[in-house]
């Protein structure tokens, strides 16, 4: 016998938590819980008074396993809304790494001019290493980073992906 | 605002929730709050013999009155002997309110003596859970807590009070209506949507009712609008384990359980409807049998208080999220407004008049042992008159009750189904009498998960509790052996009950009557025996050591490959079906 598991498609979800103690412990869980996936996950206090957070998830999911992701964390008494960002469409994505590049000569000067291509920052730099600030849609992080290795990758921390709605509405 | 130790707000803001019972158990972590019951009069502790049982009982009591069950358990060991208690609250959606002890806060995170990581362990068995930290918030917290235990899906939340802060001071103000900030239960459906469901419902040529325990859950009332809406109608109704007693037994409408040992006419009438009205019922895998198989024909209408219950396991065409008492109200109303006839729906019951006429309840008996259906009657043409309310264990017995026994009246039937746990029904017995003193309570019981929570008929023996218990004692753990001669061949590995007590015995050494039935002339004395006697009483009926319970879906099957009798089991299946549960 062998165990099937179903196509699916990537998913950017915000969810908006009242911000208590083991908020995080709670949404993670659940997923773990029932077996869906997380790819990545950024939570910060996102109002005034820090009592609402929004955490970020990008899943992965048939279109029935996002409906149930959503309507599973929706009920937690926690949670004000849960938006599929890639449903709703127009809505901007972000992930921000830091890379460090170490090397001299050839290496060095293909670093700042690949870190140009990708309008990547050189936050702190040496004679023999940099590291780089990139920001944009995951993807192109994942691009700087693979070129990165060939001229010296060190080592890499990421955020994760943060998300948001086009417009004027609130997501 | 004068000050009071947090375990005086917390007995206060019980007090002022509504409560009257908490079953529990004492600990060093709640101490306190011992000490505050001790010299107060408006709640009532029950002392259950196990922390399980207390969380049981609780659940008996919110099943039988639909009130709130309050649980009052010490830290670590206490905790995490309620937790199956708890889970198998939030399965069946019982609300249900436990407050555990924690060792003091500095102590927390140090490996202290008796602490459990509760708000960790109880987070997924919970509908929510709190670890409160500052004696002014107990109040709010509890009342809070029961604010979430009773609104939407009804289902238990855990209070997590440390020792500290049940002793240190605070203020307490009793608060006006709760209002959340994130958590907004949604109760009234959609009239749209309402209007669109009775459009479908007065086209239908072949429509079902199936329900559930939400029909329960969202007060008797519920139940009323469902006989209101099977009396415009006339169509045939259907339920799941946990929805019996909605719709009376009785009812012509009436086609019993469905699902994997519901009745054939149920089933068949499922797989061949044009329209399902599912109703605080979640299409769980014990309900659907094979879902490719599922209802292939039919329009599906899902009404359910909580959202992510519709579309998970079987995707519907009319999807309405809200209290099903209310919808059931509103379909009413509309269906009255629209002057909708009742529709000819003759040809429908002729065909399920076919199904019922192969009486697929009915079982071989010859010789003098007692078949179990036939006790499970007996009990019931005994005690019908009185109205009685029903616990049980898990397995056959289980089963049988719910196909033998007729329910008339709702909240007279508790059982668990979601998880089901062998060792609720004492405990669950015990928590109904408690709340109505006089009725007949009697836990239909198998030898084999009596024991599982035995000890409880302490706590019976204590408050002079007449509860009744009927072990249907076929000295196997039948319902695992029953899959073991229908997958396994046969191969009996570890469900024989051996060295079982003398139950008659010790029955009397815990202050119960004991009876003990072995032979069909014994049956109808013996239960005559058991009512007689107006005290506690364990029945020990020994019935039929092989008998199955039939009709079965077997897992992974379609609704129409079911098996009505015994000669028709193979004794084997593919690793497919062994695979499912
Ligand atoms: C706590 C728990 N452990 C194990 C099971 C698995 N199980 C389901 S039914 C059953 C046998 C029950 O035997 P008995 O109480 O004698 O009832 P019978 O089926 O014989 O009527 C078992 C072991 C369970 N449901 N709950
Ligand atoms: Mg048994």
């Amino acid at each position: 016998m062998k165990i099937r598991s179903p196509d699916t498609a990537p998913h950017t979800l915000s969810i908006l938590v009242d911000n208590e103690p083991g908020i995080l412990a709670r949404i993670a869980g659940m997923f773990t819980a029932r077996g869906y996936n997380i790819e990545s996950l950024t939570v910060t206090d996102v109002s005034e008074d820090s009592s609402v957070s929004r955490i970020t998830i990008v899943t992965t999911g048939s279109q029935n396993v996002i409906e149930q992701i959503i309507t599973q964390t929706e009920r937690m008494p926690p949670v004000y809304r849960v938006t599929d960002l890639t449903e709703l469409g127009p809505h901007v994505e972000r992930d921000l790494a830091l890379v460090k590049v170490a090397g001299t000569g050839e290496h060095r000067i293909e670093a700042l001019r690949l870190a140009d291509v990708f309008r990547a920052r050189v936050v702190d730099s040496t004679t023999e290493s940099f590291v780089f600030e990139v920001t944009g849609a995951s993807e192109k992080v994942d691009s700087f980073i693979e070129l990165m290795r060939e001229v010296g990758l060190v080592e890499v921390a990421r955020t994760g992906v943060v998300a948001i709605g086009r417009g004027k509405e609130a997501s | 605002m004068a000050e009071k130790s947090g375990s005086e707000i917390l007995v206060e803001a019980l007090v002022d929730c509504g409560v009257e019972i908490v079953f529990g158990y004492p600990g060093g972590a709640v101490l306190p709050i011992y000490d505050t019951l001790f010299g107060q009069k408006k709640i009532r502790h029950i002392l259950c013999r196990h922390e399980q049982g207390a969380a049981h009982a609780a659940e008996g009591y919110a099943r039988a009155t639909g009130k709130p069950g309050v649980v009052l358990v010490t830290s670590g060991p206490g905790a995490t002997n309620a937790v199956t208690g708890i889970t198998d609250a939030l399965m069946d959606s019982i609300p249900m309110v436990v407050i555990t002890g924690q060792v003091a806060t500095h102590l927390i995170g140090t490996d202290a003596f008796q602490e459990a990581d509760t708000v960790g362990i109880t987070r997924h068995c919970t509908k929510h859970n709190y670890l409160v930290k500052d004696p002014d918030k107990v109040g709010s917290t509890i009342q809070e807590a029961f604010f979430i235990a009773t609104t939407g899906r009804p289902g238990p939340v855990v209070v997590d009070i440390p020792k500290d802060v049940q002793v240190a001071s605070g203020t307490y103000r009793k608060s006006g209506p709760i209002a959340h900030k994130a958590y907004v239960p949604r109760d009234k459906p959609d009239t749209k949507l309402i209007e669109q469901a009775v459009e479908m419902l007065a086209e239908a040529e072949r429509p079902i009712f199936y329900t559930g325990g939400g029909i329960i859950n969202a007060g008797p009332g519920a139940s009323q609008m469902l006989r209101e809406l099977v009396r415009l109608t006339g169509a045939p109704v259907t339920s799941t384990l946990m929805g019996l007693g909605a719709l009376p037994a009785t009812a012509p409408e009436w086609l019993g359980m469905l699902g994997m040992h519901g009745t054939y006419e149920a089933n068949m009438a499922m797989n061949r409807a044009d329209l399902i009205v599912a109703i605080g019922a979640r299409f769980d895998d014990r309900v659907t049998g094979r879902l490719d198989a599922f209802a292939p024909e039919a329009k599906k209408i899902h009404i359910d208080i909580d959202r992510s219950s519709i579309n998970k396991n079987v995707s519907v065409d009319l999807p309405i999220v809200g209290d099903a008492g209310r919808a059931m109200e509103d379909m009413a109303k509309i269906w009255k407004a629209k002057q909708h006839k009742k529709r000819d729906l003759g040809d429908w019951w002729r065909r399920i008049e076919g199904w019922r006429a192969t009486r697929c309840l009915d079982f071989p008996e010859d010789g003098d042992e007692i078949m179990p259906q036939r006790a499970i009657r007996a009990l019931f043409e005994a005690t019908k008159d009185r109205k009685p309310i029903i616990s049980t264990e898990v397995g056959q017995h289980q089963m049988w009750a719910a196909q033998h026994f007729g329910f008339d009246a709702p909240n007279k039937w508790l059982t668990s189904g979601g998880l089901g746990t062998m060792g609720y029904g004492l405990p669950a017995a015990i928590g109904a009498q408690i709340a109505f003193p006089n009725a007949l309570v009697i836990d239909i019981a198998g030898e084999a998960s009596i024991q599982m929570n035995i000890q409880e008929l302490g706590t019976a023996s204590q408050y002079r509790l007449p509860v009744k218990i009927f072990i249907l004692n076929n000295e196997y753990m039948g319902m695992v052996r029953q899959w073991q001669e229908l997958t396994y061949s046969s191969r009996y590995s570890e469900s024989y009950s051996d060295a079982l007590p003398d139950f008659v015995a010790l029955a009397e050494a815990y202050g119960w009557k004991g009876i003990r039935i072995e032979g069909k002339q014994e049956l109808e004395p013996g239960i005559g025996e058991m009512l007689a006697h107006d005290g506690p009483v364990l029945v020990d009926c020994h019935v039929s050591k092989l008998a199955n319970c039939f009709p079965m879906i077997p897992s992974g099957a379609a609704h129409t490959e079911m098996i009505l009798q015994a000669n028709e089991v193979s004794g084997t299946m593919d690793d497919e079906a062994k695979a499912l549960v």
